[in-house]
């Protein structure tokens, strides 16, 4: 146990950088759904044969591979393409790879959500006078975001289990550092266990934020539900 | 199977194409076993989590609850470098099991579906309408006969597109064996992805993982329409 001590500060750093490597992918991973769900929306025909074919593929290819492939696919690119001018860090690859997997998750989830508010709202708003952009961000956004919270907390959850992945890109997240302290002072059990503790907590933790986020966004709707 | 030709024709180095496709028997078992295993672990789980018993309940819940707050590759790395750290461990008759990394990652994978798996049959018993099990009840069935013949059919129908997304899930998750040594598919790209320093079978290996995704996709649509609520056929 003396060493679960010892090495606390390193697992913790660890958290750290699995918390950031969560969170910055889950901003890249909205951002990204939203635009490809547009684009699974368009009235172009190809634009949205394309978008979907790209967001079927990433969701039928496992995370893992996606992790490897845009690491060393990632680097060889530079190296080949810029003389390796720029090195690319395992964080930036890990969020590239990590938000790329929930953009194409999420876009299945907000074009639900899109398509489930009543047309009759949008031509309100047009009558209104509002524009396509001010109808966006003050109708459909809001709405879209109510109904699609429940998945994207699910989606968070598979998010912040994958972040583990990049330990085995070389990333020193939560996992890698238990690794490197499980090696050095022979108690893998140990330190594995403390790492998978520390990933239940974030978990929990996680939970009543979603909870806090659904209600705040459903403001309105509790007297239906009721 | 000669695969020489092929490789000739496409340029590979020797054996890969045979190695690829020995890869790709090892994650196709690991599918299938671990499908199998779980869904057997998991309906006595979910069972006992709606016993209403609150002993057998509560470890079902807690089951559930650690094996889907933790990552899969947490749980590999434990069962297979982790247990080993304990001296009666490796003396047990059990250790031929966690010393082969595939035996180790089919039961690692197992174990963590069938968690999933229980939670969607859980539900499924859940949405059973109470009258059906009254009524069986009032029939004069025994408890038993009541769960076999109403209860387990409707709650399998119900859950039946939840578990055929745990197994579409499930393949993607056999990919993550090759971190303990295993030679599946994602095992053996990476190592030939390594000898060339090229993403090249990486690459080619998640077209293959996506084409049996589709496979199993069509094959679940398939069983859904078999077994699915009456309206939908």
């Amino acid at each position: 146990m003396d060493d679960l001590w010892l090495y606390a500060g390193q697992l913790l750093e660890g958290a750290w950088v699995t918390v950031q490597l969560a969170l910055s992918s889950l901003l890249v991973g909205l951002a990204l759904g939203l635009v490809l769900a547009a684009g699974s929306l368009s009235g172009r025909a190809l634009l949205r044969r394309a978008v979907r074919l790209c967001t079927g593929l990433l969701r039928g290819i496992p995370e893992f591979l996606i992790v490897l492939v845009c690491y060393f696919g990632l680097s060889n690119l530079i190296n080949n393409h810029f003389d390796g001018a720029v090195e690319i860090s395992p964080f930036a690859a890990g969020v590239f790879a990590l938000s790329i997997v929930f953009a194409a998750y999420a876009s299945e989830v907000f074009r639900g959500s899109f398509a489930a508010i009543p047309r009759g709202q949008i031509e309100a708003a047009q009558a209104f006078g509002l524009t396509s952009t001010q109808t966006f961000f003050a109708v459909r956004l809001p709405q879209a975001w109510r109904i699609a919270l429940p998945s994207l907390g699910n989606l968070w959850q598979s998010l912040l289990k994958d972040t583990s992945l990049v330990s085995v890109v070389g990333l020193e997240d939560l996992l890698k550092k238990s690794n490197m302290a499980a090696q050095a002072t022979h108690q893998p059990f140990l330190f594995f266990l403390a790492a998978a503790a520390v990933y239940f907590v974030f978990l929990h933790a996680s939970q009543p934020v979603f909870a806090w986020l659904e209600r705040r966004a459903g403001r309105g709707f509790e007297a239906r539900a009721a | 199977m000669n695969f020489a030709p092929i490789e000739a024709w496409l340029e590979l180095p020797a054996d890969s194409v045979l190695e690829a496709w020995e890869g790709l028997v090892i994650t196709l078992q690991l599918l299938c076993g671990s499908v199998l295993l779980a869904f057997a672990l998991a309906l006595p789980l979910a069972l006992a989590a709606t016993s209403g018993k609150a002993w057998p309940a509560r470890l079902a819940r807690g089951y559930n609850a650690a094996f889907r707050g933790t990552p899969l590759l947490v749980q590999l790395f434990i069962l297979y470098y982790g247990v080993s750290q304990f001296e009666a461990v490796r003396h047990s008759p059990a250790w031929w099991l966690l010393e082969d990394a595939f035996y180790c990652g089919l039961l690692a994978l197992s174990l963590n579906l069938a968690a999933y798996m229980a939670e969607d049959l859980r539900a499924g018993i859940l949405a059973v309408p109470l009258g059906e099990k009254e009524a069986a009840l009032a029939m004069g069935m025994s408890p038993f006969q009541c769960y076999r013949w109403i209860v387990l059919p409707a709650a399998w129908r119900i859950a039946t597109p939840a578990l055929g997304n745990e197994v579409i899930a499930q393949l993607k998750a056999t990919a993550l064996v090759s971190t303990i040594t295993v030679l599946d598919l994602t095992g053996v790209a990476r190592r030939l992805s390594n000898a060339s320093y090229t993403t090249d079978a990486l690459v080619m290996a998640g077209v293959v993982y996506a084409a049996i995704t589709l496979v199993v996709v069509l094959a679940v649509r398939r069983i859904e329409r078999r077994f699915g609520p009456a309206g939908r056929r």
